[in-house]
């Protein structure tokens, strides 16, 4: 069955097919660029506003080569009332409405007026949160069924390949996604594995039928940057190095000492434009738009000790930390953390399969969230992804039990807006509030009991996802054929 | 339930033990078992029978004597007041690597796959390696499992399955019984050891005949006046309690054919199966249920993970349950095949609720059910008379997430060994730590 490891297990694999010489078959040349499709709200005309390379020119830097195609469906004003609403934004509402217009949250509160054409969903006894945000799964990109064919996480071919980016490996049919969005999860970030210093871009994704991942891409998310600390980097290269935590940090180093240098050759050339341009570099051009604070770095970390040394080299080379992903030891770290200003995003209660995740405790979250971080139930598992309430409910009963008491105010927040904060997107989702894209999910209890499930879901107003009526509930090409249809139930 | 490949990188075991608190065999413990203790005033499951509102259960010597709502209470008996709690049998988790599996990456710490001889390690008596000082035990008896059955993995057969309740001392003190089950797997051929899945019945087919003859042959064997067998004579010494019925073979099965085969393979056979893993059962629950045949499953992954599991879902409980074929759940949810996570059982049965189970039917999922299927439901699983105390007292319904469990019983004695993360959290609750601070 798949699980976080999968990502490491498939890496070691790739790591010996590369050593035994039998690495993947090199890609086909590319074919030449296309036009891009216009997207279909835009008129269908040439884009002036790009001037053709000059003679004698080279490429320069695309800031957007792979852009989003997703539209938001046609929606209806959607008035979901009575209902208690846990806002991520402030305190829970009881009996509140929330109206969905236009693909906007257009009214909170207890008293909501909606037009005479709204289609009135009755929440009594219901919960209704933000949409849920995972900011770290591997979906797309670990897809199921996990066969090797079908396992596209890790270019454990170098220890550094700031080069690659995960939604070139991300198979939009993967039946994993119709199963998050069924669990309320909205948005994702999709991350390269961890068997890199240095992984790769992440990619933004929305949790919606596409034919191609461009129709998935959360329109004007930033990317993130994955690295990895520790153990998993250090195993795979075992053989060719790095072979130890030194030499792991050593890495990042001298990886950041050329991304410093190529960020200034081309922001003199950007700016003076004197000369060829520099040569292109996908890799520096990656790592050199994290020292300029256009991609987040999210860094999967669990010991406390190496998070200060990421801490550390971060402040080295004058770039931020956007979130330490798994961070098992977080809590031991919790208070330089929220002088940082770096978010966690954690387990509940995995710790324990190896070394550097024996101290994983069950109120880490608790924990980090009362000392004053941003704290973020993640789940780096498709399983997991469908339950990141779950993880929240136990860190809460954990802390409790320590004498940390979180209101489900704030703990509703460790899913939704800290989330979509780590991944850039607070202003636009992750909480109830008037403006913000009208995610949100209708649960049958309270998200914090184990008996609560997801009745209905919405993305930007439209419905995406309704229990009720199995039939229409997303399928992927994959599951046609394959997986039994639900009947009720998957 | 695979255990998963991994590199083996530089093996320093370097296992800083804390102090482990607990009185091993004779101590403290052991006092406690010799009391009467009366727990009283509690809403009591005792899952053999209905629920008792403001009941008492009764324990003297490690063993239950009384349950009900008029129960007399001696005047010698230790009185714990458990008005407003809720009492169940200890939870017993059906499929874990406890003992046996400290960290899972750090190879030196398993113990669950043996290297078998082709694939078949019938002889192996997995709980021989279990640590009782096992850090992972603590957690799960902390959050209300009180047994658990340590499962060997790999091969074609895997070895043999024990049941061990979480008390303090040596494994003789903790072995409820093993062995409990033969463990085999269908369906995955190459770890089998196999090629294909035919050839995995064949082999099993031909193991299970041999050890036949081989009961009947053991003189001639013993002079060598009969044929080559196709296992190891430790290995069909093994696989006799099987053909006779007195153990039952515990095959890993997802796919739903997989299944079909080892209905057929038990009719061929003539042996007791039970499913264990289970993914697509639900697509065969009315043939489990004719074939009294139970299922090992879990209610919390629907990832169709491989080809074998493409039809895994959340309500496989609950349809098997309402097919009439009797469920075992285990945890298998992110994670659940981690040690750490053993006790993450409450929360598969919650979630088998949320997806149709009934609630009294989920509780004895985790209680009665696997020890009627493990042949020990003479002494755990429930609350009556003659059974081992092995009970919780839980804050409130044992499934939710908020509900403690308050007092872990086993065998009449109260176990409140903080693990090794309380430990941790105790330290770190206020930063600088606890070592640091004045």
């Amino acid at each position: 069955m798949p699980t976080r490891l999968t990502a490491i297990r498939t890496a070691t694999l790739h790591a010996v097919a590369a050593l035994l010489g039998c690495a993947p078959a090199q890609s086909a040349p590319a074919t030449p660029p296309r036009p891009a499709a216009p997207a279909p709200t835009a008129t269908a005309r040439p884009d002036t506003t790009k001037q053709p390379p000059g003679a004698g020119a080279v490429s320069t830097p695309n800031a957007d080569p792979f852009p989003s195609t997703y539209v938001a469906p046609p929606t209806r004003a959607t008035l979901i009332r009575d209902v208690t609403i846990m806002t991520a934004a402030g305190p829970t509402i009881r009996n509140g409405s929330v109206l969905l217009r236009d693909g906007k949250i257009a009214a909170v509160g207890t008293t909501v007026s909606a037009p005479a054409d709204a289609e009135v969903i009755d929440g009594r006894g219901k919960y209704l949160t933000p949409g849920i945000v995972d900011d770290h799964s591997h979906l797309g990109v670990y897809a199921a069924p996990g066969v090797d064919a079908l396992s596209d996480g890790n270019e454990a071919t170098n220890p550094v390949t700031a080069q690659v980016w995960a939604e070139h490996s991300v198979w939009p049919q993967d039946p994993q996604f119709p199963r998050a969005l069924a669990s309320g999860v909205t948005t994702s970030q999709i991350l390269p594995g961890s068997a890199n210093l240095i992984g790769g871009r992440s990619v933004v994704l929305k949790m919606v039928p596409s034919v191609t991942v461009q129709g998935m891409k959360f329109p004007g998310a930033k990317y993130g940057l994955k690295m990895a600390c520790g153990e998993n980097p250090k195993r795979v290269y075992a053989q060719r190095g790095p072979s130890t935590r030194m030499g792991n940090v050593a890495g990042y180093r001298a990886a950041w000492i050329q991304a410093e240098g190529y960020r200034r050759r081309w922001d003199k050339w950007n700016a003076d434009h004197q000369g060829d341009p520099p040569t292109r570099d996908l890799g520096l051009e990656t790592l050199a738009d994290v020292l300029r604070g256009n991609i987040l770095v999210q860094n999967h970390c669990y010991r406390a000790d190496e998070m200060a040394q990421m801490i550390d080299i971060a402040k080295e080379f004058g770039y931020k930390i956007r979130s330490f992903h798994h961070g098992v030891e977080a809590y031991k770290l919790a208070d330089r953390l929220a002088k940082e200003g770096i978010s966690a995003s954690l387990w509940s209660d995995w710790g324990g399969f190896k070394m550097e995740a024996m101290d994983g405790v069950r109120a880490n979250l608790a924990m980090v969230a009362a000392a004053g971080a941003r704290t973020i139930v993640h789940s780096d598992d498709p399983s997991g992804m469908q339950r990141l309430n779950h993880d929240a409910a136990k860190a809460m009963a954990a802390g409790e039990r320590i004498g940390i008491r979180t209101s489900e105010d704030e703990a509703i927040k460790w899913l939704t807006i800290n989330p979509a904060w780590a991944i850039g997107l607070e202003d636009k989702i992750g909480s109830i509030e008037v403006g913000k894209n009208a995610d949100v999910v209708l649960w049958s209890g309270s998200p914090f009991s184990v008996y609560s499930r997801v009745d209905r879901v919405w993305i930007d107003g439209a419905p995406a996802f309704d229990r009720t009526n199995p039939a229409s509930w997303w399928r992927t090409d994959f599951e046609l054929g394959n997986v039994p249809v639900p009947n009720g139930g998957r | 339930m695979r255990i998963r490949n991994w590199k083996p990188g530089m093996m320093v075991r370097c296992t800083r033990r804390l102090l482990l608190t607990f009185a091993t065999g004779a101590g403290a413990a052991t006092a406690t078992s010799a009391q009467t203790i009366a727990i009283t005033g509690g809403k009591v499951y005792p899952v053999s029978g209905p629920v008792i509102e403001n009941g008492t259960v009764l324990i003297r010597d490690g063993r239950i004597v009384d349950v009900g709502a008029s129960v007399t209470v001696p005047n010698d008996a230790t009185r714990i007041d458990a008005s407003g709690k809720w009492v169940t049998p200890g939870l017993i988790n059906a499929l874990t690597g406890l003992g046996v599996s400290e960290i899972g990456q750090v190879q030196a710490t398993v113990d669950r796959g043996a290297r078998g001889d082709n694939a078949v390690a019938a002889s192996f008596p997995v709980w021989q390696g279990i640590n009782p000082a096992s850090t992972m035990l603590a957690p799960a008896r902390n959050d209300g499992i009180t047994s658990v059955v340590v499962m060997p993995t790999g091969g074609l057969i895997a070895g043999q399955a024990a049941l061990i309740d979480l008390v303090p001392g040596t494994l003789t003190d903790m072995l409820n019984k093993a062995p409990v089950a033969m463990v085999a797997q269908f369906g995955d051929a190459r770890s089998g050891g196999t090629n294909a899945r035919g050839e995995q019945y064949a082999r099993l087919k031909e193991l299970l005949d041999d050890a036949r003859t081989y009961a009947r042959r053991r003189a001639e064997f013993d002079r060598a006046q009969t044929r080559t067998f196709a296992a190891r004579r430790a290995d069909l010494e093994a696989l006799i309690p099987v053909i006779e019925r007195r153990l039952p073979l515990m095959v890993n099965a997802d796919q739903a054919s997989d299944i079909d085969a080892v209905l057929r393979l038990a009719r061929e056979t003539n042996v007791n199966v039970i499913i264990a893993g289970g993914a697509e059962s639900w697509m065969v629950a009315d043939r489990l249920a004719a074939a009294n045949v139970p299922v090992v499953v879990g209610s919390m992954n629907n990832i169709p993970g491989s080809f074998s599991t493409l039809g895994m879902r959340q309500e496989t409980p609950a349809l098997l349950q309402r097919a009439g074929a009797k469920v075992v759940l285990i945890a298998n949810g992110s994670g659940g095949e981690e040690v750490f996570n053993v006790r993450n059982l409450k929360t598969d049965a919650g979630v088998a609720v949320a997806y149709g189970m009934s609630w009294d039917d989920a509780l004895r999922a985790v209680t009665l059910s696997p020890a009627e299927v493990l042949g020990v439901a003479n002494r755990v699983g429930s609350l009556q008379p003659g059974r081992d105390a092995n009970l919780v007292v839980w804050s409130g319904d044992p499934f939710e997430f908020s509900t403690r469990a308050e007092r872990v019983f086993i065998r009449g004695r109260e176990i409140t060994q903080p693990s090794r993360q309380d430990e941790l959290m105790e330290r770190y609750k206020t930063l600088p730590p606890a070592y640091r601070r004045p």
